[in-house]
C-alpha cells in the first residue's frame, strides 16, 4: 500500500510541451529589422514604441479573445469599451486637474492610475450590463451575435456623442510624463515606457491568474471544453460573466492608455482599433491569451518597422502579416482545441 | 406576365404590396411628383441603395454569411467610374471600360477573399472581410495619384447625362427633361432591372441551395452541394451587384471619395437597412432602404425641431438625445430591437399579420 503511493508520487506527469516557435518570431523579427533600419538608436526608438503599442493592443484584445474562447461569443462591439474607458477618464481628470499639472512625478502617475481605476470600474460595470442586455439572449447564434453587438456598438457610440458631445476632445498627458528619455542617441518617450511596464504587469498578472489559480484553471478548461467543465459541476455561465466583466475592464484600461497616447478623444476611436484587435486575435489563435500577446507585439513591430521603411505599406502591413501567419498556421499561432 | 417578372415571388401581404407599389410609383415618377433637386437626390439614393442592400441581402439573408467588405465593392464601382472619367475622357466607351474593369476586379477580389476565408466559420469570414475592407479604404486614401486620396475625384460624365443637356426643347408635364433627369432614369431603370434579376436569382434552384446552406450547411453538404462553391458564387454575384450600385452612385454624384463609398459608416447603414427591412426577403431591401434614407434626410429635421422644443421647456439631457445628429441612435435602437423581436424585419411582420 505504502509502496503504491510512493511510486505514484514519484511518477511525474508528462510535461506539457511548450511551443516556443511563435515566441522566437519576436526576437527574430527585431533582429531582422536591425540591418534594414540601419541606425541602432533609431531601431531602439522604433522597437520601444512598437512594444508600447503592442502592449496597448494586447490589453484591448485580451478580453475579446478570452470571451470568444470561453463562450464562443464574438463581440463586435468590443471597441465601445475602449472608447468608453477613454471618455470616462475625463471624469477622473476633472477633479484631479491639479495632479495632472503638478510637476511631481508621483502625482502625475497617481492621476493616470486614478483615470485607469475609474475607467476600469465603469467599463466593467458597462460590460456587465452589455452581457446582460445585449449578449445573453443570443448565445449560440453567431449571425445574431454579430448583428446585435454591432447594434450595441452603434447605440453606445451615439450615447457617447449624447453625453460628451460629438467633437473630438483633446487630452493632455500629465506634466511629468511628457517628453522622452534619451540614452545615448536613442530617444524613448516616457509615456511609452510606462505603457510597456503597465502592459507587462497586466500580462504577468493574467498569466499568474490563468496558470496558478483555480479560477484560471477553470477558465482554461472552459476554453478547451465548456461542456465538460459544466458537467463537473461548475457554473460556466457565472465564470463567463466574470471573464466578460474583466475583459471589458481591460479594454477600458487599454482605452485610457490609447487615448493618452493619441491625446485626443473621439467616439469612433474604439471602432478604429477594433480592426487591429481582430487581426491580432486571429493571428494569435482565437481564444489564446499567449497567442494574443505575441500577436499584438508582432503586429505593432511590423507596423512600426514598415512605417519607417516604407510608409505607404505601413497600414496594410498588419493584413499582410496576418495572411503570412495564416498560411503558416491556419488556426493562428496557438490554436485552441477544436476552434 | 407578372408572375414571370417577379419570378413567382409575390409580396404575399396586401399592405406590403400596396407599400411596394407606392414606392415604385413614387420612384418612377419622382421628377414629376416631387420637383426640385433635393427630392430627386433622395429618390436616386433610394434606387442605388435598394440595389446595394439587396445585394447584401443575398449574402446575409439568403446565404447566411456576414461580410463587412460590401462597401469595398461599392467603392470599387465608384472608383472605376471616377478613374475612367477623370483620367480618360467623359465618354460612353470610357465609362464602359471603367465599369468592366471595376466588375472584373471586384469579382476576382470577392473570389479571392471567399476562397481564403469562406471554408471556415462565418465569424472568421466576418473578421477577415472587416480587415480587408479597412485595408482597402486606407489604400484608396493613400494612392493619391490614382484615387485623389482623401479629397476624392470630381469628374465630368458623358454629355447626355449633364444638367445642361436638354432632350426636348419643350418641358414635358411642366418639367424640363435635362441630363439630370435622364441620369435619374438611367439609375432607376438599372436598379429595377438589377432588382428583378436578383429576385430571379434567389427564386432559382441556385437560390434555394443558398437558403439550404443558410439553414444547415452541414446537411446541404451531405446532400451533395459543395457549400464552399455556392457560397463563393453568392459572394461574387453580390460583389458584382454592389459594384454596379457603386457605378450608379458615381454617375449620380459625379464625385467619388472615401467618405461617400468606402467608409465604415455606410457599411453600418447597409446593415441597418437590411435588418430593419427584413433579412432574407429582397422586398425588405426596398423597404429598409426607403425608410432609412427618408429618415436620414427628413427625420433629422423633425428631431431638430423636437429637440429645440425640449430645450425650450428647459429639460436637461433630453434635448441631446433628440439632437438632429442623433438620428442614428434611434435607428440603432430600432436595429437592436428588430434583431431581438422581429428578426424577419418589417416585411416578415407584414406577412405574419395576414395569417
Amino acid at each position: 500500500m505504502s509502496t503504491a503511493t510512493e511510486t505514484s508520487a514519484t511518477v511525474t506527469l508528462p510535461k506539457v510541451r511548450i511551443d516556443y516557435l511563435p515566441v522566437l518570431l519576436v526576437p527574430i523579427l527585431m533582429l531582422l529589422a536591425l540591418p534594414l533600419v540601419g541606425s541602432f538608436s533609431t531601431w531602439v526608438t522604433l522597437t520601444v514604441a512598437a512594444l508600447a503599442m503592442g502592449m496597448m493592443i494586447f490589453l484591448m484584445a485580451s478580453g475579446l479573445t478570452l470571451v470568444f474562447g470561453l463562450m464562443d461569443v464574438l463581440n463586435f462591439g468590443h471597441g465601445v469599451f475602449i472608447s468608453f474607458g477613454a471618455y470616462v477618464s475625463l471624469i477622473a481628470l476633472g477633479p484631479l486637474a491639479g495632479w495632472v499639472e503638478s510637476t511631481n512625478l508621483w502625482l502625475n502617475v497617481g492621476a493616470l492610475l486614478a483615470c485607469i481605476l475609474v475607467a476600469m470600474l465603469v467599463t466593467g460595470a458597462l460590460g456587465y450590463a452589455f452581457e446582460r442586455v445585449v449578449i445573453r439572449p443570443v448565445y449560440g447564434q453567431h449571425l445574431k451575435q454579430i448583428l446585435i453587438t454591432m447594434g450595441g456598438m452603434i447605440v453606445a457610440e451615439q450615447m457617447i456623442h449624447v453625453i460628451w458631445g460629438a467633437s473630438p476632445i483633446p487630452l493632455r498627458l500629465p506634466e511629468g510624463l511628457r517628453g522622452a528619455i534619451v540614452i545615448g542617441d536613442a530617444a524613448m518617450e516616457k509615456y511609452r515606457v510606462i505603457a510597456v511596464v503597465l502592459g507587462l504587469l497586466v500580462f504577468g498578472a493574467m498569466h499568474l491568474v490563468l496558470n496558478r489559480t483555480k479560477i484560471g484553471l477553470l477558465i482554461r478548461a472552459g476554453v478547451e471544453n465548456p461542456e465538460m467543465v459544466e458537467a463537473l459541476g461548475y457554473k460556466i455561465r457565472r465564470l463567463f460573466v466574470g471573464v466578460f466583466i474583466v475583459g471589458s475592464a481591460l479594454a477600458g484600461l487599454g482605452g485610457v492608455l490609447w487615448a493618452f497616447y493619441r491625446q485626443t478623444l473621439t467616439a469612433g476611436m474604439g471602432m478604429e482599433v477594433n480592426v487591429l484587435i481582430f487581426i491580432v486575435i486571429i493571428i494569435g489563435g482565437l481564444g489564446s491569451v499567449g497567442g494574443c500577446f505575441i500577436g499584438a507585439i508582432l503586429v505593432a513591430l511590423v507596423a512600426n518597422y514598415t512605417g519607417f521603411l516604407a510608409p505607404k505599406l505601413a497600414l496594410g502591413s498588419s493584413i499582410l502579416l496576418m495572411v503570412v501567419i495564416l498560411l503558416w498556421r491556419p488556426q493562428g499561432l496557438y490554436p485552441v482545441a477544436k476552434r | 406576365m407578372l408572375h414571370s417578372i417577379l419570378s413567382g415571388d409575390y409580396p404575399r401581404s396586401r399592405p406590403l404590396a400596396i407599400v411596394l407599389a407606392l414606392v415604385l410609383v413614387c420612384l418612377a415618377f419622382a421628377p414629376f411628383l416631387f420637383p426640385g433637386s433635393q427630392p430627386l437626390n433622395v429618390a436616386a439614393k433610394i434606387c442605388v441603395f435598394v440595389i446595394l442592400v439587396a445585394s447584401y441581402d443575398l449574402l446575409l439573408g439568403y446565404t447566411g454569411i456576414v461580410s463587412f467588405a460590401h462597401t469595398m465593392f461599392y467603392g470599387i464601382g465608384g472608383y472605376g467610374v471616377a478613374i475612367a472619367m477623370y483620367n480618360f475622357s467623359p465618354t460612353w466607351p470610357a465609362l464602359g471600360i471603367g465599369i468592366v474593369v471595376a466588375l472584373v476586379l471586384a469579382i476576382l477580389l470577392a473570389l479571392l477573399i471567399g476562397l481564403f476565408s469562406l471554408r471556415v466559420r462565418a465569424i472568421f469570414f466576418a473578421m477577415i472581410t472587416l480587415a480587408v475592407a479597412s485595408a482597402f479604404a486606407i489604400l484608396a486614401s493613400q494612392l493619391n495619384e490614382i484615387t485623389g486620396g482623401e479629397d476624392g475625384r470630381s469628374y465630368r460624365i458623358p454629355e447626355m447625362l449633364r444638367p445642361a443637356f436638354r432632350l426636348f426643347d419643350e418641358p414635358v408635364l411642366g418639367v424640363m427633361i435635362n441630363g439630370r433627369i435622364l441620369t435619374y432614369y438611367l439609375i432607376f431603370l438599372s436598379a429595377l432591372i438589377l432588382f428583378l434579376l436578383a429576385l430571379r436569382m434567389v427564386n432559382s434552384p441556385f437560390g434555394r441551395v443558398l437558403q439550404a446552406i443558410r439553414e444547415n450547411d452541414f446537411r446541404a453538404e451531405a446532400l451533395g452541394y459543395r457549400v464552399v462553391v455556392y457560397r463563393s458564387i453568392a459572394n461574387c454575384l453580390s460583389a458584382g451587384m454592389a459594384t454596379l450600385a457603386g457605378v450608379l452612385m458615381a454617375l449620380w454624384l459625379r464625385y467619388t471619395g472615401p467618405d461617400t463609398t468606402l467608409s465604415f459608416a455606410i457599411m453600418i447603414d447597409i446593415l441597418l437597412m437590411v435588418v430593419i427591412g427584413g433579412m432574407g426577403t429582397l422586398y425588405g431591401a426596398v423597404l429598409g432602404a426607403t425608410i432609412f434614407i427618408l429618415a436620414q434626410n427628413y427625420l433629422q429635421v423633425l428631431m431638430g425641431k423636437f429637440s429645440g422644443m425640449l430645450e425650450g421647456a428647459g429639460i436637461p439631457l433630453l434635448p441631446n438625445l433628440f439632437h438632429a445628429d442623433r438620428w442614428l441612435l434611434w435607428l440603432g435602437i430600432l436595429f437592436v430591437l428588430s434583431v431581438y423581436f422581429f428578426p424577419v424585419g418589417i416585411v416578415g411582420k407584414l406577412r405574419q399579420m395576414r395569417k
